[in-house]
């Protein structure tokens, strides 16, 4: 049997009635990395060794009749700059080439806990700084539904690996996209929770006030799951929210009769390719089908999102990598005095995006212009989050595209300024701090194309009743890729 | 607002990044550019608008003083790129 092909919840059945043991769960699961993993290149360090004996121990904690937790036995995709103790942890840049955590961070101890098995580390945009994973410093995951083009980014390795079932699910970080529009591009399912929701402790930091991790997975049922194991409040996190969140399976209900979806008009038009906004469209229709009342609105600052958040999240990043230093860990390049091994080690070990970045924000940053752009990016920041204020007075949820194209080819998009772009519909988002779940919706030109939902504060339920009652309805939302195309 | 080399310059010294020419010179042309991209953001009158550093209602998160336990010393130092009796070793400072 394809084991690697089902769901989490097809799996737990599975697992539960004995009909699988957790080790052929694992060792099928690696088969299909080996007959995949050429073409797609998710990974950048596979486990296979501790995920085995940990099947073999997880299989005889079942024979015995232990309780297991709500993972048992699935195996996971992480993303490389969440921690994971005595495994390689590298964001993907030479800097971090040779880290190895002396700690796990809060999701990785979650995931433990609920006997999930870890198959590896993805591949990403180094320091999660781009739009289509070819900025990793290691090499460019492709997306499993062409390979000559980009995965999306920065999580591109997680996306890519659920997709070609190298994983049953993965998680991912996303600080202006990078859960969701990877998800989209290489259709399956991605929600980045609202801010503060899960731990971000051992989250290696990229934009503190945007990052957020989050699941990607094959459908809304296995999202709901794995958002049951990986939120909840950290003392090791103090901007992780203390409240107690819902059993997300209890939204998934397949009915949205009455509810009240917007659609924002900045989503749509210029700069959306209309195979994009067809696809959508139908989306709506399709809603309204079902019972949904769909209408227009305006979330006036929009365009002003892209701007305030190149400015905030670089700002926010010259601080984060200060750290980086060649003192502590990380890449050191050897100097006479202690300033210039900083500024050759932090020049040997930074890419080119990341350099850029660290450059931008402390530009931003530095005296005289600090009024002129980090404080005025703050202020279009609270206005972009009051536009989502009034909307929320209407309507239960939004409805927009989650990127302005299909996944595109690789070298594409050499221009910093048109990469940034693809950030447009998703970016909003992180600087109101709202949970957004992407769901793909039929495909264009061969390639998948995702819907977003935007939800209010907490609110992560509404999606995944939205999404789920779309998924019971329509064929739409359940693809699967080829593996075609050169790869080159 | 036109930056110069001499803030690309000035920006790489506070960043502590060491540039090539080379580096500088893209580092200028892309800096404009991404500059220029903000401009738009003088459209938006924000006169009586509070800055808004991140979304949590949340302020000053404190606990108890209290003893926990912290990473062993090895494991501290398990990254290190040079250590010496227990400590980070770096080049000499003065």
């Amino acid at each position: 049997m394809d084991l690697h092909k089902l769901t989490i919840h097809e799996l737990r059945e599975l697992l539960a009635n004995k009909e699988i043991s957790v080790l052929e769960l694992t060792e099928d699961v690696f088969k299909r990395i080996d007959d995949v993993e050429d073409k797609v290149k998710s990974f950048l360090t596979l486990t296979k060794e501790q995920a085995l004996a940990r099947a073999k121990d997880i299989d005889e904690k079942l024979a015995k009749g232990e309780k297991l937790g709500a993972l048992a036995g699935i195996p996971v995709g992480i993303k490389d700059n969440i921690c994971t103790e005595g495994v390689r942890t590298t964001c993907a840049s030479k800097m971090l080439a040779n880290f190895t955590p002396p700690y796990n961070a809060t999701v990785m101890k979650k995931l433990e806990s609920a006997d999930a098995i870890m198959v590896g580390k993805t591949n990403m945009d180094e320091f999660a700084m781009g739009s289509s994973t070819e900025n990793s410093a290691f090499f460019p995951t492709r997306n499993p539904w062409n390979l000559d083009r980009v995965p999306g980014g920065s999580s591109g390795g997680s996306a890519a690996s659920v997709a070609s079932d190298e994983v049953i699910f993965a998680l991912g970080s996303d600080t202006g996209g990078s859960i969701r529009q990877p998800a989209a591009f290489c259709g399956v399912v991605g929600l980045k929770p609202t801010y503060g929701t899960v731990s971000r402790y051992g989250l290696i930091a990229f934009a503190s006030s945007l990052d957020q991790i989050g699941p990607f997975t094959k459908d809304v049922t296995d999202c709901a799951l794995v958002m049951n194991v990986i939120t909840g409040h950290d003392d090791f996190d103090s901007t992780s929210v203390p409240m107690d969140h819902p059993d997300y399976t209890k939204f998934l209900i397949n009915d949205i009769k009455g509810m009240r979806i917007g659609i924002p008009k900045e989503y749509f038009g210029e700069g959306i390719d209309p195979g994009v906004e067809a696809k959508i469209k139908e989306a709506i229709a399709k809603l309204e089908e079902l019972g949904a009342i769909a209408e227009e609105c305006s979330l006036p600052h929009t365009e002003y999102a892209m701007p305030a958040y190149y400015i905030i999240a670089p700002a926010e990043a010259s601080s984060n990598l200060a750290r980086y230093d060649g003192v502590r860990y990380g890449l050191r390049v050897e100097a006479e005095d202690v300033l210039t091994m900083f500024n050759r080690s932090r020049a040997q070990g930074f890419g080119t995006e990341v350099k850029r970045r660290i450059m931008l924000g402390t530009y931003a940053l530095s005296s005289g212009y600090y009024d002129a752009y980090y404080l005025k990016a703050l202020k279009v920041r609270n206005l972009v989050k009051q536009d989502f204020d009034r909307a929320f007075e209407k309507f239960d949820c939004l409805l927009t595209p989650i990127a302005p194209s299909v996944a595109f080819e690789f070298r594409s998009k050499a221009d910093p300024l048109s990469m940034y772009k693809q950030d447009v519909c998703t970016i909003p988002i992180n600087l109101a701090g709202l949970p957004a779940l992407s769901l793909p919706y039929g495909l264009v030109d061969g390639m998948p194309v995702g819907l977003q939902l935007i939800g209010k504060p907490f609110d992560e339920g509404t999606l995944l009743r939205v999404a789920y009652t779309l998924e019971q309805n329509t064929d739409e939302t359940r693809l699967k890729p080829v593996l075609g195309g050169s790869g080159r | 607002m036109k930056i110069t080399m001499q803030d690309v310059e000035h920006v790489a010294l506070l960043s502590r990044l060491e540039l090539t020419d080379e580096e500088k010179e893209e580092q200028l042309v892309q800096l404009n550019k991404i500059l220029e991209a903000m401009e738009v953001l003088n459209k938006v009158d924000t006169s009586n608008v509070e800055p808004l550093t991140h979304v949590l209602p949340l302020k000053n998160v404190l606990r108890e003083d209290e003893y926990r336990d912290t990473l062993p010393k090895e494991k501290v130092l398990q990254n290190a790129p040079d250590q010496e009796e227990g400590m980070f070793k770096v080049p000499r400072i003065i």
